[in-house]
């Protein structure tokens, strides 16, 4: 069937680029903040990202079994969606919990949908709000990096919502933001390993730097803007890891570039509101997943037309 | 089963108004926070629906056609208000939860559908029967889904016990646990009725369509018939149009 599809007889480039490859090229990316979210928090940010993978691989299994679809394990998507799910998450939550959040990013915003490339939203992300949802205390008791604590675990706010209830950041200087010692989730503190990650995305052609850099900017010319302090907002909270790992996720980002330009702007835009005037500190994975439902909308109106055809905007279908 | 049992059982499962009809999701999704409120808001709507269709019935030739919903409403909207007061002077808890929902009985989809659809056309006895048996289903689904959620989002059972049985997961309580609940629970009606269906579209095929069939005793696939799929019946007819064609 599929050989009846191809037109011409000249010889064919395949890159040899699949699902697999990509998803080891991510996973390869988001080990060096998994190293760091160790040497920041201690064993326990691994035992959660351990516990994150294997629920995820699970759901996966389990659920592809009970709908009767080939397995799809094969694809390693789903670890890439444990490993995400568990950098979104303080280090201090209950294990049950985190593999409950797994659960539901895998099967209700995944496999439901119909699995890999159908999902709406970011599972991952969206596993990380039903887990805000459910758990609010366990998911905002925030530690301590051992570099900053003594002997007992100490809880403590994030800059961000230290931020939100109006206190001042100027105590914390900018290189210790960007090592990542400061109270937040797992992977998203340590900006330095998440540059690292992001860097090698886009020399292997997984991602273009065109979302985390339009959405990156755009919070920091709205800060700036509205009067905040934008360095301070770029370097904590998960800006950078929503950016250059979850606003890129294939699946639910526009395809062409001037689709991708409108979605990380909206991103930009819906964070800083978010954080500058919401009840929430923290705005990237609400901001992300409405653009991620948007998507849909962004990809019609920028969708490139033949030559000579006018857009219409309010065409069916 | 007789036709006035009929009546009565199938607003339970197969034509239940919420899972199968899909009526009155408003109510079903904003109070069934918790099995006590789902109780309460279904036991003062089942109320409101068996009135209501017994009035209905016995107006349904004195009531012009033209003016029939104001009617209907009125007649309703009655009803609502000794439901709202009996509720409000004994059971003032219930009537704090159940807030706006109460008094918005009267434009119920369920309710004024049940009376348009069944009660204008039919008799007070059936009437009745298909107010209780769609009662019955609303405040069964009210139930098995406010049970749900307030088990797994608050952790008791109609507010027992009170330190909880289970963790909370609040998002269930949320209205996102909701939708994903009723969603849940469609699925199961959609999947139950479906296999009664099935069941008894079996059970009439085997007892009747054969016996009846003139082709009896020449099918070569007997029982075929029962899953829908062939009808052997028309088959040999069809190749005898051809041969003689």
């Amino acid at each position: 069937m599929e050989s009846t599809l191809i037109v011409s007889s000249s010889p064919h480039l395949h890159s040899g680029a699949d699902t697999r490859g990509v998803m080891l090229d991510v996973i390869v990316a988001l080990i060096p903040a998994g190293i760091a979210s160790v040497w920041l928090f201690g064993w326990r940010a691994l035992a959660v990202e351990l516990v994150c993978v294997a629920a995820c691989i699970a759901a996966e299994i389990l659920s592809r079994w009970v709908l009767k679809r080939p397995s799809s394990i094969g694809d390693l998507s789903c670890v890439v969606t444990g490993l995400l799910l568990a950098y979104n998450l303080p280090v201090s939550i209950p294990l049950w919990q985190a593999a409950l959040g797994c659960v539901a990013a895998i099967v209700v915003a995944k496999q439901m949908f119909g699995g890999i490339g159908q999902n709406f939203v970011n599972p991952a992300l969206l596993g990380r709000i039903v887990l805000l949802a459910s758990f609010p205390e366990s998911m905002n008791t925030w530690t301590a990096p051992v570099q900053l604590q003594g002997v007992d675990a100490v809880t403590t706010a994030t800059p961000l919502a230290v931020l939100a209830s109006g206190g001042d950041l100027s105590a914390i200087p900018l290189d210790q933001l960007f090592f990542g010692m400061r109270g937040g989730c797992l992977g998203e503190t340590c900006v330095f390993a998440l540059l690292l990650g992001g860097a090698y995305l886009v020399i292997r052609r997984v991602i273009t730097p065109i979302i985390p850099l339009v959405y990156i900017g755009t919070v920091f010319v709205m800060t700036w803007l509205l009067g905040a302090n934008p360095l301070y907002h770029i370097l904590s909270g998960g800006l950078l890891l929503g950016a250059i790992f979850m606003a890129t996720d294939y699946t639910t980002s526009p395809i062409n570039r001037s689709g991708q330009v409108v979605f990380a702007i909206g991103c930009g835009l819906l964070t800083v509101l978010i954080r500058l005037y919401g009840s929430l500190p923290e705005g990237v994975s609400f901001a992300i997943v409405i653009m991620n439902i948007l998507t849909p909308l962004i990809e019609r109106a920028t969708r490139p037309l033949p030559f000579g055809e006018k857009r219409r905007w309010l065409r069916r279908g | 089963m007789n036709r006035y049992g009929k009546e009565f059982t199938k607003g339970i499962l197969r034509e239940n108004p919420v899972l199968r009809l899909v009526l009155g999701t408003c109510p079903t999704l904003a109070v069934t926070t918790a099995a006590v409120n789902g109780l309460g808001m279904g036991a003062a709507a089942t109320f409101v629906l068996v009135c209501s269709n017994i009035v209905i019935s016995l107006l349904r030739k004195v009531i012009p056609d033209k003016v029939r919903l104001p009617a209907y409403i009125v007649i309703i909207a009655g009803f609502t208000t000794i439901v709202q007061m009996l509720v409000k002077a004994y059971l003032p808890s219930i009537d704090q939860a159940l807030g706006i929902y109460l008094p918005l009985i009267v434009v119920n989809c369920i309710i004024l559908g049940r009376a348009e659809a069944f009660a204008s056309k039919n008799s007070v006895g059936l009437s009745t029967l298909d107010g209780l048996g769609m009662g019955a289903g609303f405040t069964a689904s009210l139930v098995v889904m406010g049970s749900i959620r307030e088990l797994l989002g608050n952790g008791t059972l109609f507010g027992w016990p009170e330190n909880g049985l289970l963790p909370p997961i609040t998002i269930f309580v949320l209205p996102a646990g909701g939708f994903f609940v009723f969603g849940m629970l469609i699925y199961l009606a959609n999947k139950l009725s479906h296999r009664l269906d099935k069941d008894a579209a079996k059970k009439e095929l085997g007892t009747q369509v054969c016996a009846a069939c003139p082709m009896a005793s020449s099918c070569h696939t007997a029982g075929a018939c029962e899953t829908g799929q062939s009808n052997p019946v028309t088959e040999p007819d069809s190749k005898e149009v051809k041969e003689n064609g």
